[in-house]
C-alpha cells in the first residue's frame, strides 16, 4: 500500500501563448500509491485537469510544460519519446474522460473499439480479442456482452458509455486509472453505480485510482486520500478520513459550511465571497487571501508554504498551526428567522392531469407513429412564499413539466390554473400579457443570455415588453435597484454577459427574471452548472428573495442536499408522472417509494458514518416514448408485486400531505388499517 | 469635363452598398463582439495584404462607376461646347489616352508593328506586303529596332518614379501612425520595421509599395505602347481588362445585395416559426434549387434581349442598355444563389429558438418581431457575413463562365468572361493571339485570389466555432 506508483514534483503546466500566460498548474507535488483512490479535488479552472494531462502528456496545443517531472514506475514520463509514452497510455496509465457520449467512436461497434485498444496494449490475449473484449465488458458490469459487444455508442446509455469507456481504459491492465470527472455526466443512480465499479475494480485489479472531482460527496465515498487544489496548487493534503473529520485549510472548511443540506435549513448558508482568482497572474501572498476571512498581514505579505501537519498530511495555509482544529468553529451562520408563512400576496397555482406529448414522425408523409410522453398527467400546487422541488433524473421531464406549466410549450392536455385563471385556454395576446406574474430561471448562466445585448439591454426586455416603468429613467433606476438587490455593482449595466463569472451571470438571470415583478418563478436547476462555493451565494440569494417578496418557486432540480436545504414540498418524478410527493420532512426522511428510497441512498453521502447501504438500481430509465406496461418503474424496482405489471397505481395518501403512487405502500396501508 | 452626370442604375446601387458597408462599419465600431473579429482580420498579415489589393480594384470599380456625358465641339462648326451623346466614366476620362488610341488590328503586347501583314505602299509609289508599323505605339521612336532599349528606359523611370512616390506614402503613413499613437517618427517607424504593430503595418507598406511600382512601370509603358496589346479592332486590351473590373465587382457585389433580404427574411422565418411557414418556404427554395440555375439564366436573359429589341426607344444610349442587362444578370444570378444562405440561416435560427435566452424573451412575453430583430438576427449575422464574403469570388467567376456561353453580360461591355469568350476564336488562329486570354485570367485571378485569401481570414475570424484557437 505504501509503495509509490505515480510520483509528480514540482510541477508548472502553462497555457496560452507567451505574451499572455496562464499559469494553469504552478508547482504541484502528488504521490499516488499502488492501490488506493487518490481524490484530486477542486472547483472547475483551478488546474486538476491540466494536472492529469501534464502527466499523460495529452496537453492541448497551447499547453506547456515549464517544469517538474513525472515518474512512474521508476520511468520518468517527460523524458520518454513519443513513442514510448504512446505504450505507457493505455498500458500502464488508462484514462476516462468526463463526458462518455463524445469518447466514442459513433461509427464502430464498441466492441472493436475495445478490441483496438487490446490488440495495442495486451500482448497476452492478442490471439483471442473477442474473447478478452467479452470479459472486460463482463468485468465492468454490463449484461449479454457477447451482444453488446456488436453493438454502437448510439445504442448504449450514458452509464452504459461509461462503463464501456472503463472497460476501454482497463483493456491495457493499467497500474493507474486517470478518471477525470467520470460521474459528473450521469444522474445519481447511475452515479452510484459507476462510483461503486470503480471501488470494486481497484480492489479486485489492485490498480490506483487518480480520481478527479469537485464533488465532495464523490470524494467521501471512495477516496482513500484527498488533495485538494486550489488555483494551481495543492493547498491540502490529508487522508480522507480525517479530511472528513477536520478540514484544515480554511478553504476546505468553506467548502463544507457552504454545501446545502437538511441540517442548515432556516440558516444562511456560508458563502465564498468572490470567486476563483483569474491564473494568468503572478501571485505575491496566498492565493485564496481574497476570500478568505480569516487573513492576516503575513498573508498578503508572502506565499505560504507546505507546512506538514501530521504523517500524511499537510495544509498551505500560513495559519496552519493556529487555527482551531474543529471544522463547525468557523460558525459563521447567520440564523435566518424562519418565514414559511408569508402566503398574504396569495398566489396560487394548480396544475392538474397536465400532459405534454411530442409527436413521432416517421417516413415520407411524416406520419405520426407514437408520441414521446415527456410529461403525463403531472399535478400540483403552489402557494406564495413556497417552494415546491421537482426532483428525479434527466429524462424524466421535470424541464418539460416546468416550460409547460410556463406554456413556453403548450400542453397536450391537462389545467395550469394560475390565481383562478385557466392558462391552457388563453389567447397568445392574453397569454403574453400574463407572463410577468410567472418567470424562469435557467440551468446554464451561459446559454441564457444573448450575448450580443448589453446586461442593462438583457434587464430591461422584459419591462419593455410588459411595459413596466413610464420612461427610460425610471427603467434606469429600476436596473440600478435590481442589479444592488442580487449584489452586482450598477455598473455591470453597461457590460456583456461574457465579462461576469457564471455565479454573477446566474445573479443577472435573476434581477431580469425579478424585472417584471413575477410572483412564481421556475427555477430549472439554477445552481446545477455552478461551483459549490458560488452555488450557496446564489441559493442564499433566492432564499432571501423569497422572505422578501413572497415569492413561489418550483424548484426544479436532481441535486438533493439542494432540495433539503431549499425547499417546503417535494414531489418526486419519474417518467413523467409523480411518484410521491410530500412535505420535505415526510419524503426526504420517510421516503415510501421504492424508487424516491433508492435515489436517496444514491446521493453520496460526506457523513458516511451513517452507513446506509446503497439500493442499488438496475438498468437505466426506459423511453418515455415507450413506457412498460402497468407501473413504470416496475422493471427496476425490487419490492414488485403481481399487480406492478398490470395496472398503474393509484395514489396513496398517508398523511394530510404526503401521498405516494405504490401498490405496496397501498397494500401496507390497506392492511394495517 | 463633365458636362452632365449619368446615374446608371448599377451606379446608384453600387454606391448605395457602400453607403449601407460605411453604415454597417460604424455600428460594427460599436459593438465589441463585431470589433473583436474585425481586429483580427485587421491583425491579421494576409487579411491586411489581400485588403490593399482589393481597395486597388475597389478604386478602379468606383472610379468606373461614375459616369457623365462630357463636353464636346458641336458639329455645326460654331466651336460651341455642347454635351456630347456618348457616355464615358471618370475613369475613362482618367485614361482617355488608352481609349483614344485605337490601331487598326490585333498587335502583340509592347510591339511597334501589327500583327496581320498588309500591302503598304512606301515612298516611291510600289507596295510591299508586310507588318505595318501601329499608328500610337512606339510612334515617336524613329527606328523602331530601338524599342528595346526604350522600353528599358521606360521601365526604370515608371519603377523609380513607383518607388518615389511608395517612399513618400510610407513616410506620410508612418507620420500618421506616430500621431496617433503620440510617439515620435524614428521610433514609430523602428515598430513598424521590426512588426511590433498591432496592425501589420509593414505587409501594408511591402504590398502598397509593389502595387505603386506595378502602377507606375505600367502608366509609363502604357502611355507609349499598348502594354497588353491589341484586340481584333485594334482596342487595348489593358484599357478592356481595366474597364471589365467594374464588371467583376457589380457582379459580386450586387447580385449579393439582392439575395440577402430574401435569404435573411425567409431564412429566419423558417427557422424561427417552423410549421407551416417553414414548408411553405421549403417547398419554394428546394423546387427553385431543382430548377438548373444557366438555364434559368439563359431563359431570364433571352427574354430581356427580346424586350430589349422591341422597345429600343427607351434606351438612350447603348451604354444604359448593357448597364440594364448587367443588372438583371446580377437579380436573377442572386435569385439562384439564395437558396444556400438561406438554408444555413433555417438550421441555424432553428437552433437558436431553442436557446435558453429565446426562451426567456418568450417568458417576458416579447414579440415575435422583437425577438427575431434583437435575439436571432445578431447571433446569425456572421454566418451572413461569411457566406457573402465567400459567395463574392464564386460569382466573380460565375461571370466569365456565363458570358463564355453568351447568357452574361451584354457584348458590348467590357468584362472579362467576354474577353475569354472572343479569346476563343483567336487563340485557333494562326499565328495565335494569346494576349486577351491571359490578361484577362491574370486580372482575374489576383482578384479571386485576394478574395478568397480574404474570406479565408473572415471565417476564420467570425467562425464561432473557431473562437480565439489562433
Amino acid at each position: 500500500m505504501s509503495e509509490v506508483l505515480l510520483k509528480i514534483r514540482n510541477l508548472k503546466t502553462r497555457l496560452g501563448d507567451n505574451n499572455h500566460p496562464v499559469y494553469a498548474v504552478d508547482g504541484v507535488d502528488i504521490e499516488v500509491y499502488r492501490g488506493e483512490v487518490f481524490a484530486l479535488l477542486g472547483e472547475s479552472g483551478c488546474g486538476k485537469s491540466i494536472t492529469a494531462l501534464s502527466a499523460m502528456r495529452l496537453l492541448p496545443p497551447s499547453g506547456r510544460i515549464i517544469q517538474g517531472e513525472a515518474w512512474i514506475e521508476g520511468t520518468n514520463l517527460f523524458e520518454l519519446p513519443e513513442m514510448e509514452m504512446r505504450r505507457v497510455r493505455g498500458g500502464q496509465m488508462g484514462m476516462i474522460f468526463q463526458e462518455p457520449m463524445t469518447s466514442l467512436n459513433a461509427v464502430i461497434p464498441i466492441g472493436e473499439q475495445i478490441g483496438e485498444a487490446v490488440r495495442l496494449h495486451d500482448s497476452e490475449n492478442r490471439e483471442n480479442i473477442p474473447g478478452r473484449v467479452v470479459e472486460l465488458l463482463r468485468s465492468v458490469g454490463i449484461p449479454d456482452p457477447e451482444r453488446r459487444a456488436h453493438e454502437y455508442p448510439h445504442q448504449l446509455s450514458g452509464g452504459m458509455k461509461q462503463r464501456v469507456m472503463i472497460a476501454m481504459a482497463l483493456a491495457g491492465k493499467p497500474r493507474l486509472l486517470i478518471a477525470d470527472e467520470p460521474t459528473t455526466a450521469l444522474d445519481v443512480t447511475i452515479q452510484a453505480q459507476v462510483l461503486s465499479l470503480l471501488r470494486d475494480l481497484q480492489r479486485r485489479t489492485g490498480m490506483a485510482v487518480l480520481l478527479i472531482t469537485h464533488d465532495l460527496g464523490v470524494v467521501s465515498e471512495v477516496a482513500d486520500r484527498v488533495a485538494v487544489m486550489y488555483a494551481g496548487q495543492i493547498i491540502e493534503l490529508s487522508e480522507s478520513r480525517s479530511f472528513f473529520r477536520q478540514p484544515a485549510h480554511p478553504y476546505s472548511r468553506k467548502l463544507f459550511d457552504s454545501l446545502p443540506g437538511l441540517h442548515k435549513r432556516g440558516r444562511e448558508l456560508a458563502v465564498i465571497t468572490g470567486s476563483v482568482p483569474l491564473l494568468n497572474q503572478h501571485f505575491t501572498g496566498c492565493r485564496f487571501l481574497d476570500r478568505c476571512d480569516q487573513a492576516q498581514d503575513i498573508c498578503a505579505r508572502e506565499a505560504p508554504d507546505w507546512s506538514p501537519m501530521a504523517p500524511g498530511r499537510g495544509v498551505r495555509c500560513h495559519l496552519s498551526g493556529v487555527l482551531p482544529v474543529s471544522r463547525t468553529l468557523t460558525g459563521r451562520y447567520s440564523k435566518v428567522e424562519s418565514n414559511d408563512s408569508v402566503g398574504e400576496t396569495a398566489m396560487r397555482l394548480d396544475v392538474t392531469g397536465l400532459k405534454v406529448h411530442f409527436p413521432i414522425h416517421q417516413g415520407v408523409f411524416k406520419r405520426v407513429v407514437g408520441h414521446v410522453k415527456a410529461v403525463d398527467g403531472l399535478s400540483l400546487s403552489i402557494a406564495s412564499g413556497r417552494t415546491l422541488a421537482l426532483v428525479g433524473e434527466s429524462g424524466c421531464g421535470k424541464t418539460t413539466a416546468g416550460k409547460g406549466i410556463l406554456q413556453l410549450v403548450r400542453p397536450t392536455a391537462g389545467q395550469v390554473c394560475f390565481n383562478g385563471e385557466e392558462l391552457t385556454r388563453l389567447s397568445p395576446g392574453a397569454l403574453r400579457a400574463r407572463r410577468a406574474e410567472m418567470q424562469i430561471i435557467f440551468q446554464d448562466p451561459v446559454a441564457s443570455m444573448n450575448p450580443r445585448m448589453l446586461v442593462g439591454d438583457i434587464i430591461v426586455e422584459g419591462m419593455q415588453a410588459q411595459k413596466i416603468g413610464a420612461n427610460r429613467s425610471e427603467r434606469l433606476a429600476r436596473i440600478s435597484d435590481l442589479l444592488a438587490q442580487v449584489g452586482l455593482p450598477a455598473d455591470a449595466a453597461d457590460r456583456y454577459p461574457n465579462e461576469f463569472s457564471g455565479g454573477q451571470r446566474q445573479r443577472i438571470c435573476i434581477a431580469r427574471a425579478l424585472a417584471v415583478d413575477p410572483s412564481f418563478i421556475v427555477c430549472d436547476e439554477p445552481t446545477s452548472a455552478l461551483d459549490v462555493s458560488v452555488q450557496a451565494q446564489v441559493l442564499n440569494l433566492l432564499k432571501e428573495l423569497q422572505r422578501q417578496r413572497g415569492l413561489a418557486y418550483l424548484f426544479i432540480t436532481h441535486n438533493i442536499s439542494v432540495v433539503s436545504y431549499l425547499a417546503h414540498e417535494v414531489a418526486v418524478m419519474y417518467l413523467g408522472r409523480i411518484v410521491e410527493r410530500g412535505n420535505v420532512d415526510e419524503v426526504l426522511q420517510s421516503p415510501r417509494h421504492p424508487y424516491t428510497q433508492a435515489l436517496l441512498s444514491a446521493v453520496p453521502q460526506i457523513d458516511s458514518q451513517k452507513g446506509v447501504s446503497v439500493i442499488r438500481l438496475d438498468g437505466d430509465m426506459p423511453s418515455p416514448a415507450n413506457p412498460p406496461g402497468g407501473c413504470h418503474f416496475h422493471p427496476r424496482c425490487s419490492q414488485i408485486l403481481a399487480q406492478c405489471k398490470h395496472s398503474y397505481p393509484a395514489s396513496v395518501r398517508l398523511s394530510e400531505t404526503h401521498s405516494v403512487n405504490c401498490f405496496r405502500v397501498g397494500h401496507y396501508a390497506a392492511t394495517s388499517r | 469635363m463633365i458636362a452632365q452626370l449619368v446615374v446608371l442604375w448599377t451606379d446608384a446601387l453600387i454606391f448605395l452598398l457602400l453607403f449601407l458597408a460605411l453604415a454597417f462599419g460604424i455600428y460594427a465600431s460599436r459593438k465589441p463582439h463585431l470589433r473583436r473579429p474585425w481586429g483580427m482580420v485587421v491583425g491579421s498579415r494576409v487579411g491586411m495584404g489581400t485588403l490593399v489589393v482589393l481597395l486597388f480594384y475597389l478604386v478602379v470599380g468606383l472610379l468606373d462607376s461614375v459616369h457623365f456625358h462630357p463636353w464636346a465641339q458641336s458639329s455645326d462648326g460654331s466651336g460651341e461646347k455642347i454635351p456630347s451623346t456618348e457616355v464615358i466614366s471618370l475613369f475613362d476620362s482618367l485614361v482617355s489616352e488608352l481609349r483614344a488610341r485605337q490601331e487598326k488590328t490585333y498587335s502583340a503586347p509592347l510591339a511597334t508593328h501589327l500583327y496581320a501583314k498588309e500591302i503598304i505602299e512606301l515612298a516611291d509609289g510600289s507596295t510591299i506586303r508586310d507588318f505595318p508599323r501601329l499608328r500610337y505605339a512606339g510612334a515617336h521612336l524613329s527606328d523602331p529596332e530601338q524599342s528595346g532599349a526604350d522600353i528599358l528606359r521606360l521601365s526604370a523611370l515608371g519603377i523609380l518614379k513607383g518607388v518615389a512616390v511608395s517612399l513618400v506614402s510610407a513616410n506620410v503613413l508612418i507620420m500618421l501612425l506616430a500621431v496617433a499613437a503620440r510617439s515620435n517618427f524614428g521610433e514609430q517607424a523602428r515598430r513598424v520595421l521590426q512588426n511590433r504593430t498591432e496592425v501589420p503595418w509593414r505587409v501594408v507598406l511591402v504590398v502598397l509599395s509593389m502595387m505603386l511600382v506595378l502602377i507606375f512601370w505600367s502608366a509609363e509603358l502604357a502611355s507609349r505602347y499598348h502594354l497588353l496589346g491589341t484586340d481584333k479592332v485594334g482596342e487595348d486590351v489593358f484599357y478592356q481588362a481595366l474597364k471589365s473590373i467594374r464588371t467583376g465587382l457589380v457582379i459580386g457585389t450586387l447580385t449579393t445585395l439582392v439575395m440577402l433580404p430574401a435569404a435573411i427574411l425567409l431564412g429566419i422565418m423558417a427557422g424561427y416559426f417552423r410549421g407551416w411557414v417553414d414548408d411553405i418556404i421549403q417547398y419554394i427554395y428546394t423546387t427553385l434549387n431543382s430548377i438548373p440555375g444557366v438555364l434559368l439564366i439563359a431563359a431570364a436573359i433571352l427574354m430581356l434581349q427580346i424586350y430589349m429589341s422591341n422597345h429600343e426607344e427607351e434606351f438612350n444610349s447603348l451604354v444604359e442598355r448593357a448597364d440594364l442587362r448587367l443588372l438583371f444578370l446580377c437579380i436573377i444570378l442572386g435569385v439562384t444563389s439564395w437558396t444556400g444562405l438561406c438554408r444555413l440561416l433555417r438550421g441555424e435560427s432553428m437552433k437558436l429558438r431553442e436557446v435558453d435566452y429565446v426562451q426567456a424573451a418568450t417568458a417576458f412575453g416579447v414579440s415575435h418581431l422583437r425577438i427575431i430583430g434583437r435575439h436571432i438576427l445578431p447571433n446569425v449575422l456572421h454566418i451572413v457575413l461569411i457566406a457573402v464574403v465567400l459567395d463574392f469570388s464564386g460569382l466573380v467567376l460565375a461571370e466569365a463562365v456565363l458570358s463564355y456561353v453568351n447568357i452574361g453580360v451584354d457584348p458590348t461591355m467590357n468584362s472579362w468572361g467576354n474577353m475569354i469568350n472572343s479569346a476563343r476564336l483567336e487563340m485557333a488562329r494562326e499565328p495565335i493571339v494569346w494576349w486577351s486570354l491571359a490578361a484577362a485570367m491574370l486580372f482575374m485571378f489576383i482578384l479571386v485570389l485576394a478574395a478568397n485569401l480574404f474570406s479565408d481570414v473572415v471565417r476564420d475570424a467570425f467562425d464561432p466555432r473557431l473562437g480565439g484557437s489562433r
